[in-house]
């Protein structure tokens, strides 16, 4: 228990120590201690930026969605109005060509009315002028009596 | 236990007896006989009587050594962690290292008010160096002594912090540190702070100045002598105990539990005297930064 020159040598020993561990030893550890922390830090607010970026982009893509599907509506109803127009338009281009289809029809029917007419006229003449020798008995001369034949046939 | 012929008050004096190198004074009658001749001799002293004889010129050993000795191996083992440090995921013993770096570092945040960037170094330097030697309480007192009794060294105190020398070393250290800081932050406010503190006027300035410097003295020497005191009793206990396996059988098997629940709870002490240590350091200097 005596007090020696041990005292003096850890004093010193002390001194060693504590200069070792302030110049190589505390700074280095802190340093990396803090810019751990620092790091971690960054980490933590670039985690709740992402979330909150992640609700953005939620929100985004459900305004997206809505959008999308207002268009799509819009879409449909134009192609169904047009499906209708579409549908008008052949009825009234049918109901034009079955008028002009009728109105042809029509006057091939009235052309070929004149032309039985025509063919009629024609024989009547001579269909009356046998009827009329054949009442006479006696042959009719047919220059004499083509002007009141032609006037008959005519009326007809 | 050494020899069969010791006694228990040998053994246990033996055991509390540093290995010594000294100077021995001219006319000492040494152990063997022979007289020391004139001028002295530094020799390793054989038994306390002649490391008494030597006075103030002699020094432990092994108290030195094993202090010197983990005072390097803490460098070493945190200066190596300091050149691997990086902001990366910690692992192994850098989690440990940056665990007690940490603790020192928020107690020091907590309790230093002021600017200074050797207070927080100092401290982690005394925790870890003084909780490695108060460590060495939990080796069988009888382990190391006795391997090297077999390769002849005789005397060996393998707990450094049960040497007053020792723990007065660093309380003298700080006391210095203290003395230092006061001077350089208060300047002369130093000196008004022993004068005129507590009863401010001038006639009381000599009661002043003796309770001042009185209280002044007992820092350093309450810290020192603490950490000494409770690593030699705690020692001591050990010692006992391990002198009581010598006592026959049936005293072995309660001495051996004795032995465990004493290391357990030692565990605790010597981590609060660690602790305690290097807080008393923290506030001292804390106070010494402090101008009022």
């Amino acid at each position: 228990m005596n007090i020696n020159l041990t005292l003096i040598g850890q004093m010193i020993a002390f001194v060693c120590f504590v200069v070792f561990c302030m110049k190589y030893v505390w700074p280095p550890i802190i340093a990396a201690m803090q810019e751990r922390a620092d790091k971690i830090a960054d980490g933590l607010a670039a985690a709740d930026r992402a979330s909150h970026d992640l609700e953005l982009a939620k929100e985004k893509a459900v305004e997206r969605l809505k959008e999308a599907k207002e268009e799509a509506a819009a879409i449909v109803d134009s192609a169904n109005k047009r499906g209708s127009q579409l549908v008008e338009e052949a009825k009234q281009a049918a109901l034009v060509e079955v008028q002009r289809v009728k109105a042809s029809a029509q006057a091939e029917i009235e052309q070929e009315a004149n032309r039985a007419r025509e063919q009629l006229r024609s024989q009547v003449a001579v269909l009356s002028l046998a009827g009329a020798e054949k009442i006479l008995g006696a042959t009719i001369d047919p220059k004499a009596h083509a002007e009141m034949v032609e006037k008959l046939a005519a009326e007809l | 236990m050494a020899g069969e012929t010791q006694t228990i008050s040998e053994y246990i004096v033996h055991h509390l007896t540093n290995l010594t190198y000294g100077k021995l004074p001219a006319g000492f009658e040494r152990e063997d006989g022979s007289i020391v001749a004139d001028g002295g001799a530094w020799v390793m002293a054989h038994g306390g009587e002649e490391a008494a004889a030597m006075g103030f010129n002699a020094i432990h050993v092994d108290s030195m050594a094993w202090s010197i000795g983990l005072g390097i191996f803490f460098c070493w083992l945190f200066r190596g962690v300091a050149k691997k440090a990086q902001a990366g995921v910690p692992s192994g013993v850098l989690n440990l290292v940056e665990m007690v770096v940490e603790f020192v570092d928020n107690t020091v945040r907590d309790t230093f008010h002021g600017k200074n960037k050797l207070v927080a170094p100092l401290a982690l330097t005394i925790f870890v160096w003084v909780f490695l030697m108060n460590l060495m309480d939990l080796l069988p007192v009888d382990l190391i002594p006795t391997l090297l009794g077999l390769v002849g060294v005789h005397y060996q105190k393998i707990v450094p912090s049960t040497d007053p020398n020792i723990t007065m070393g660093m309380a003298l250290g700080i006391f210095i540190l203290m003395l230092y800081y006061s001077i350089k932050v208060k300047g002369f406010g130093f000196v008004r702070e022993l004068t005129l503190n507590p009863f401010n006027h001038w006639i009381f300035i000599p009661v002043n100045l003796f309770m001042e410097v009185v209280g002044l003295l007992a820092k350093p020497f309450s810290l020192g002598l603490r950490l000494f005191g409770n690593m030699y009793a705690g020692e001591m206990i050990f010692i006992l105990i391990a002198a009581l396996f010598s006592a026959g059988l049936a005293w072995a098997v309660p001495a051996g539990l004795l032995q465990v629940g004493w290391a357990i709870f030692h565990i605790l002490v010597i981590t609060l005297q660690a602790f305690i240590f290097m807080v008393l350091t923290i506030v001292y200097l804390s106070m010494a930064h402090e101008d009022h």
